[in-house]
């Protein structure tokens, strides 16, 4: 998008992510979502008096392992309390890093090839989850309040981007790569709807060469679309209230994704002083050069050197194939593309197949191997199966298993004999002879034409490839 | 009462647990009312508990290091099965549903919980003057203070209701009541004892500890506790060190600092008793060295605003909404603030708005940042005096047990309580005090022996030579 007036936006985004460990960040409890309420919890993570934390290595392995994706200087940490009071808080402060974070300075960079700066990505515990009973749906009017201590403790990574990103789309890139990053190295689930993954974006707006406006924080954006939605109505808001001559008041705004709008939850005055201070129940964190080597080492290859090695098996990729790529790696595929180069199959083909019919049915990828799927596409690139049957293969397999030579026989796919083709064409090319004669005088495009003629009249059977073949063999 | 050695010797040997169980419930019932030490005695669960050491006896296994032995917790620590209040009403009737490590660790020692002992509201406080249950009494002296804020355990084993018991110490909490109550007191170093289940004051300076009558009960009772706990990150790595085997040890050959900053401003009768007992431990083979260490004079400054600042947020939990006490309000905050307000002392009410107030923005850095800088310089000060010397000697409190009233409408003569045993706890290090001498009233004096960090074996031996010399064998 474009401002208007020559306006330029400046964002900057905060993402929490919710570490994938077994247990809780400072005690033994579970850490999983959607368990009844109040049933995973224990004296320290109730906060109860006389408890004390003790830190989850699972949790710091994951954090330094982020860092390390994230190009970070993973160095000698601490911890801080943040002091608020909230019922959700069962202690009545945060366990957090503040000024010396795990991970400092790093950057990541995006597919269209621009870089956005990492200021930190530190450690935190989460908080319970109140709901308000009542009209109201917030604290303050609520006739009750419940609170589901579930979720306190569980770790948490916050990311704080530079003031690096220029335009909505460019946010939705970060997010979306950050989100496949996360997952990649197993640090997190990345469900937004679920919670796992929250982003609060920082939104200015300036004129180039000169100073950054003042910032407003936007909150409750669970969605990339709410990303993508709120930062332009942000920015459009700030260009209309500094053009009628208004200024901006840093403050913390709510979006609402119904009425597609921000609105102030509160202003700076009213930000809360937190006191923090130094865990004195916590020891500094001093990971061992020989723990970060092993944590580096473990680390998987990263999504964005993984499309690159799949681009690379592609002879100049259209972009619809990066596309495809990017969703086989989105979505962990790569092992089936790789198993079609590796068998020296159409890579382009089995691109397509994996990031559109195993996409669609991600959640039955266990009935598939490689194997099976390498074989269906050799098979539709031979012929022996049209594009049509090979996507019913697939999805047969998927749904229930077994070998695409055996399916591809019970469907009754027998490959068209080259007679009954040669005849069906021939049939074609007298009913159409205008066509007939323009694809002779050269007009190549008419080969569409007659394909689909074909298709419809073999109901999909016939092999595309065979078509043109026999077309030529006419012209 | 016979000392926690010899009950556990005799139970070890066969007797019942039962005896000294009994011995105990009499003399809680004889002094109890008068005194205000339990706040809370559990007599079943001592039988219980006597019983199971005897079976244990009986299958021929080793009850352990405190066989049978009678002991009165400080009502912070938690304990499953009876209250544990702090002494405040923002917790009266609370149950804990875990135990203290310590806890757990004296039942896996054969030692008998006869109950909770009455403090200084949340540990803050020299004389248990603050505690909402009313204040404990000097057994020496009923109308004299016993200290503060483990005063309910101190009198206990003054009392002879317990050979021994725990208390902690946040900036002189045992080592103080100990003085005032003739009875040996110890702030181990910081680690040393697993603070998990201790209800926190000051994280940063709490410390969990035995009093005593002799110096041989107080190691046998710290040996039995101290030690590695994963459930406590500042825990020490190290095993426990042993201490028992090492109270006969004497000083022959250790150098002592004398410091002037930990007897200047104390009254005459402790001076006098600081000196006769650096002449005993002189006697005794000691080469004594004269130290100034001007920094300790820094150290209550620094304290009160450390230690408010870290129970401002330690505190900030008894908010009313999952355990504890509530007064209801129209909303969350305003039950919040009716629950607080009604359930918290005044004392408690004092320093957690010092302690806000010491870290809020636009003050952090002149207050509660400055006072880490003092913390420090003062290790630093230490170090460099540990370089020169084995130990310090100094005095425990200015003066022997003061009568009731006589500071409560004066916090800072309150305060100045605990100049002398403050800087330890800043430190993070070990001390001691020990019954020497008696001054005004006819009333005990304490010593303080202070050494760095592990140092205890060599207090207790130290110790220990100044318990013979006062005729206390």
């Amino acid at each position: 998008m474009t401002l208007p007036n020559g306006w330029e936006m400046v964002v900057g985004l905060e993402v929490h992510t919710e570490l994938k460990t077994k247990t809780k960040l400072f005690c033994g409890c579970a850490n999983e979502f959607g368990s009844a309420p109040n049933s995973q919890v224990c004296p320290i993570c109730l906060g109860l008096p006389g408890s004390m934390p003790v830190l989850n290595e699972r949790a710091v392995e994951l954090a330094m392992a982020i860092g390390f994706a994230l190009n970070c200087t993973i160095q000698d940490s601490t911890f801080h309390r943040k002091n608020y009071f909230y019922p959700d808080m069962p202690k009545d402060y945060q366990v957090s890093q503040y000024d010396l974070p795990i991970n400092a300075r790093g950057y990541l960079d995006l597919p269209d090839g621009s870089r956005v700066s990492i200021e930190r990505a530190h450690m935190e515990e989460d908080t319970g989850k109140t709901t308000h009973l009542g009209t109201s749906g917030r604290i303050h009017g609520a006739d009750r309040s419940l609170v589901d201590y579930n979720r306190s403790g569980v770790p948490l990574v916050e990311i704080v981007s530079g003031p690096d990103i220029r335009n909505p789309q460019q946010a939705r890139d970060y997010v979306a790569e950050l989100r496949s990053i996360l997952v990649a190295i197993g640090a997190s689930d990345g469900r937004m709807e679920e919670g796992s993954l929250r982003v609060d974006a920082n939104v200015s707006v300036h004129k180039p060469d000169t100073p950054f406006g003042t910032r407003c924080e936007i909150k409750n954006l669970n969605s990339l679309r709410s990303l993508t939605r709120a930062i332009e109505y942000e920015a459009l808001r700030q260009i209309d209230v500094l053009e009628d001559g208004g200024s901006i008041r840093q403050e913390t705004r709510h979006w609402d994704e119904d009425r597609g709008e921000t609105s102030t939850l509160r202003v700076k005055e009213e930000a809360e002083d937190y006191r923090y201070f130094r865990e004195p129940d916590l020891v500094d964190l001093a990971p061992d050069q020989a723990w970060k080597d092993r944590v580096l080492a473990g680390l998987p290859k990263l999504p964005a050197r993984r499309r690159q090695d799949l681009e690379a098996l592609l002879t100049n990729p259209t972009d619809a194939q990066r596309d495809g790529v990017t969703t086989v790696v989105d979505l962990n595929l790569d092992i089936y593309v790789e198993g079609v180069a590796q068998a020296q199959g159409d890579v382009a083909l089995a691109v397509a197949r994996a990031a559109n019919e195993l996409a669609a049915n991600i959640e039955k990828l266990a009935n598939l191997s490689v194997e099976n799927f390498v074989a269906t596409v050799a098979m539709e690139q031979s012929g022996q199966l049209s594009a049509t049957q090979a996507k019913n293969v697939l999805s047969e397999l998927l749904d229930q298993g077994g070998d695409p030579v055996s399916v591809a026989k019970a469907k009754g796919f027998e490959q068209l004999s080259t007679d009954s083709l040669s005849a069906t064409v021939g049939e074609l090319i007298v009913a159409n002879p205008e066509e007939w004669q323009r694809f002779k005088d050269g007009d190549d495009k008419l080969a569409q034409f007659f394909i689909g003629l074909v298709m419809k009249a073999t109901k999909g059977q016939a092999n595309g490839k065979a078509v043109i073949a026999e077309l030529q063999s006419r012209r | 009462m016979k000392s926690a050695l010899e009950i556990a010797a005799a139970v070890r040997g066969g007797q019942s647990a039962l005896v000294a169980v009994e011995e105990s419930l009499t003399a809680i019932r004889a002094r109890n009312e008068e005194l205000n030490v339990f706040l809370y005695v559990d007599e079943d669960g001592a039988r219980d508990a006597a019983a199971r050491v005897d079976e244990q006896v009986r299958r021929g296994e080793d009850p352990g290091l405190l066989a049978g032995v009678p002991i009165a917790l400080k009502d912070n620590l938690c304990t499953t099965g009876i209250p544990t209040t702090c002494s405040s009403k923002i917790l009266e009737g609370w149950q804990p549903p875990y135990n203290a490590t310590v806890v757990d660790r004296l039942v896996a020692h054969g030692a008998i919980s006869m109950g909770k002992t009455n403090l200084d509201e949340f540990a803050m406080g020299s004389s248990t003057e603050n505690s909402a249950f009313g204040p404990t009494r000097n057994p020496l002296d009923p109308a004299r203070v016993p200290g503060g804020s483990s005063g309910g355990s101190a009198a206990a084993v003054a009392s002879n209701m317990t050979p021994i018991s725990l208390g902690s110490d946040t900036g002189g909490s045992i080592r103080q009541p100990a003085a005032l109550c003739g009875l040996v007191g110890v702030k181990p170093t910081y680690g040393l004892v697993s603070r998990y289940g201790l209800i926190a004051f000051a994280s940063s300076l709490d410390q969990i500890g035995p009093f005593a009558r002799s110096v041989s009960d107080a190691a046998l009772l710290l040996e039995a506790i101290a030690g590695h706990d994963p459930l406590d990150s500042t825990s020490l790595p190290e095993p426990t060190p042993s201490l028992l085997a090492h109270v006969a040890d004497g000083v022959a050959g250790k150098r002592i600092g004398l410091v002037r900053e930990l007897v200047d401003g104390a009254d005459d009768d402790v001076v006098r008793a600081v000196t006769k007992a650096v002449e005993t431990l002189k006697d005794a083979g000691a080469t004594i060295v004269e130290l100034s260490i001007p920094e300790l004079h820094l150290g209550l400054s620094a304290y009160y605003l450390i230690a408010p600042a870290e129970a401002s947020s330690n505190l900030a939990r008894f908010d009313g909404v999952r355990f504890g006490n509530r007064v209801d309000g129209d909303d969350v905050t305003a039950m919040m603030e009716a629950t607080r307000t009604a359930g918290f002392g005044a004392e408690v009410k004092r320093r957690i708005m010092l302690g806000t107030y010491a870290l809020s923005a636009g003050y952090f850095d002149a207050y509660y940042g400055q006072a880490l800088k003092v913390r420090t310089r003062m290790i630093e000060a230490f170090a460099t005096a540990y370089q020169q010397v084995d130990m310090i000697i100094g005095a425990t409190t200015p003066s022997v047990a003061f009568e009731f009233g006589s500071k409560t409408n004066d916090p800072m003569a309150m305060y100045l309580n605990d100049v002398f045993t403050i800087p330890t706890n800043l430190a993070g290090e070990a001390a001691i005090s020990v019954p020497f001498g008696t001054g005004e009233a006819n009333l005990p004096i304490g010593v303080q022996l202070l050494g760095p960090g592990r140092s205890e074996a060599r207090l207790f031996a130290a110790a220990r030579v100044l318990e013979i010399a006062d005729g206390r064998a």
